[in-house]
């Protein structure tokens, strides 16, 4: 059933809907609604069986998650920004243990300066670190993506981190349709775990592996994430025969037939940057979008599939390596090596400022027509940074 | 789970020896059909005081559950020496996540028993000194003040032994460590406030907070058995010398602890709800020197001369403790 509600509140009742056993929680904008709603379904009975518990920092709260899912409980956590940063250690380790714990991250960006808006580069800091990366477009996909994650992360024994936008996501209301627990129970079976905590079958967790085992156990965890593509696609098509819509998966075209730009792009941008590939058809542009859910693992043959064909590829990011540029773009050049096509990057919206239509349309144009640098800031205000590099160089 | 049957270590000893005792009376570890958490063929240190009074506090804890327990364990010594990967020495259930985490990852393994509606297994967590009063202590904290059903065991050897001796904040002053070393004006670990983490536990008004030594096994395996009693976040403070970071014989590990307590420097006692109820009576008073003079980490106070400001200070911390503990009998 249709629903009008904030993208915080659709998330929470959906992961309910997977009936997490322990949530574990650490304020911080703009994640805060998703936990205060978990909150209040534990506190008010309608979510059962599960512990929701208030902890002291994001450390701790991933912490809190590794012991719960290594004990067998199905179990979830929300950060963003510094706090995503804050827990990295326990992140590296919830994957290293093969913890099939399920994030939300409300991308936010990273500071300093101190900065509470939207952009990708809290979740693109933990590109390394083991756990799959699902970029949501809209809410609905935010919600379903949850419930897909679960099926993943226990089937390949892998966490997954859901990625929606901060505040343009998680602080809109936007008409969403939410399974109920039951319908998700149809889709999404009680969680097995590979290996559990259990003092009838005592198992030592977390040995100190040395340099003879290391680089095989590395390796074994990069298999499971490769394999881990066919399994995101698998259970996205499931998911549309269960409740008739696509959502998910590796990645979506949209009019990318006969294109000769393709921008590609991932997260809620996609929707905007599909007005402006609408708007720039109907004045005889050959230009199509390809939006990019799992990021993390990779899919080199999807986007190569993607892509073939075009000239040009634009990759919009909202986050960037500082000193080389495009993060999603390195992946990108190499899925389309030896294919002759051009990709541009262009870094938009970082610290949340606004991706307007006129700008990417005015932006997109240039790039048709050659006159753009392959690394272009939207909107920079050239005059200001200008000035501010001739005084920085005189006093170097 | 097997059973081996151990060697019987407390031999010396004049606080509760088995041999003074009945043999109702007599702690398990004389006992054949006892468990072992810990077994043997590990990698510490021979007199390694963790590694003994982690296997008294399991196999404790394991008696008072049934064998119905969970043990989390924080990076450092016990974890490194116990499980090389392929072998472990556990004959628990047994998690190592990381350095700073394990009182919330112990939370986390007691919520989801919680949830899933088991009522019986218990959960312990366990560290040395650095992860518990340094980098864990914000999650120490947090479990405290949370209250959750974990019982939390910190070996303290005064330092970051694994790493090779550096100074923890469980460092006593002027003891000698990697990283306070005995030179300059003010040799060895400063003189400072100290960071004494039973009586921070205490502050919490935790339910149950004790401490013990490896000296007085039989004290230690009550105090688990009494903290298992109790629900909610209990604290367990056992101090184990380190022949390697202590510079002292390996045959002089149990010995050092007696004269850690028999000197006041290291007070044994029972809290609940953040009120000591009972202190452990030093039975013969020693001096400071006498503990002191064993281990190497402290010889620049005796070298080339006795360095009677540094001691005597020592001396009134001991004091100090003795009267603030009731240590010693009215």
């Amino acid at each position: 059933m249709l629903r009008q509600v904030e993208g915080s509140k659709a998330v929470a009742d959906a992961v309910a809907a997977c009936k997490p056993e322990v949530i574990c929680a650490y304020p911080i904008s703009p994640q805060t609604h998703i936990v205060e709603g978990l909150s209040k379904l534990v506190k008010d009975g309608t979510l059962q069986h599960c512990e929701f518990i208030n902890v002291e920092s994001e450390f701790a709260a991933m912490s809190v998650a590794i012991g719960a899912s290594a004990t067998g409980a199905r179990t979830y956590t929300a950060t963003a920004s510094q706090g995503l940063l804050f827990m990295a250690e326990a992140i590296y380790n919830a994957s290293g243990l093969g913890l099939p714990i399920v994030m939300t991250v409300a991308n936010r960006a990273i500071g300093g300066p101190i900065n509470i808006w939207n952009d990708h580069s809290d979740s693109m800091s933990q590109r390394d670190c083991g756990w799959l990366q699902l970029y949501a477009e809209n809410n609905q996909e935010a919600a379903d993506l949850h419930i897909q994650a679960y099926r993943i992360a226990e089937e390949m024994s892998i966490p997954v981190m859901v990625c929606m936008d901060g505040f343009i996501l998680t602080h809109a209301y936007e008409q969403v349709d939410i399974p109920t627990t039951e319908e998700v129970s149809e889709f999404l079976p009680p969680f097995k775990p590979r290996q559990v905590l259990d003092p009838m079958d005592p198992v030592s967790i977390g040995a100190m592996v040395g340099p003879e085992s290391f680089t095989e156990v590395k390796y074994l965890a990069h298999q499971r994430m490769i394999d881990s593509i066919a399994k995101i696609e698998e259970v996205a098509d499931d998911f549309e025969k269960q409740f008739g819509r696509k959502t998910g998966g590796l990645l979506r075209s949209y009019r990318t037939e006969g294109a000769e730009t393709i921008v590609l792009a991932l997260g809620s941008v996609i929707g905007t940057l599909k007005d402006v590939v609408d708007e720039l058809d109907l004045d005889g542009y050959s230009i199509g979008l390809v939006g990019l859910t799992s990021f993390r693992p990779f899919p080199f043959e999807a986007v190569r599939t993607a892509l073939l064909g075009a000239k040009r590829v634009i990759i919009l990011e909202k986050a960037f390596s500082t000193g080389t540029g495009g993060i999603v773009t390195q992946d990108v050049a190499r899925a389309i090596e030896g294919l002759g096509l051009e990709d541009l990057t262009l870094i938009a919206g970082l610290g949340g400022r606004p991706i307007t239509i006129a700008s990417l349309r005015s932006y997109l144009v240039e790039a048709m027509d050659d006159q753009v640098e392959r690394l272009t800031f939207l909107d920079l205000e050239t005059e200001t940074v200008t000035r501010e590099l001739v005084k920085e160089r005189a006093l170097q | 789970m097997s059973v081996t049957q151990i060697k019987f270590y407390q031999v010396g000893s004049f606080a509760v020896g088995n041999r003074l005792l009945r043999d109702d009376e007599r702690s398990v570890q004389s006992d054949p059909d006892r468990t072992n958490a810990l077994t043997s063929g590990h990698r510490a240190c021979q007199g390694c005081g963790e590694a003994l009074g982690a296997r008294y506090a399991l196999d404790a804890a394991m008696r008072a559950t049934g064998d119905q327990l969970i043990a989390v364990n924080a990076t450092g010594c016990l974890e490194v020496f116990s499980t090389p990967y392929p072998e472990s020495s556990w004959r628990v259930a047994w998690l190592h996540s990381l350095f700073g985490n394990a009182p919330a990852v112990a939370t986390g393994v007691a919520a989801a028993l919680r949830a899933k509606g088991n009522h019986t297994t218990r959960v312990v967590a366990q560290g040395g000194d650095g992860a518990t009063v340094d980098i864990g202590l914000g999650a120490l904290s947090g479990m405290f003040e949370r209250n959750d059903d974990v019982l939390y065991i910190c070996y303290d050897n005064e330092a970051y032994m694994n790493t090779g001796v550096q100074r923890s904040g469980a460092t006593p002053p002027a003891a000698r460590t990697a990283t306070t070393q005995s030179v300059g004006d003010h040799p060895g670990n400063l003189f400072g406030q100290g960071k004494y983490l039973p009586k921070i536990a205490m502050a919490h008004e935790i339910p149950y907070v004790a401490t013990a030594t490896i000296a007085d096994l039989r004290d230690l395996e009550a105090k688990v058995e009494r903290a298992m009693t109790y629900h909610g976040a209990r604290y367990l403070h056992i101090l184990v010398p380190c022949p390697l970071g202590w510079g002292s014989a390996s045959c002089d590990t149990i010995k050092i602890a007696r004269l850690a307590t028999q000197s006041g420097l290291f007070p044994v006692f029972e809290a609940v709800n953040g009120e000591m109820i009972t202190s452990s009576k030093i039975r013969k008073k020693v001096a400071v020197d006498e503990y002191l003079k064993l281990q190497s980490r402290y010889a620049h106070l005796f070298s080339p001369q006795r360095n009677n400001e540094v001691i005597d200070h020592l001396q009134r911390i001991a004091d100090r403790n003795i009267a603030r503990y009731e240590l010693m009998e009215e």
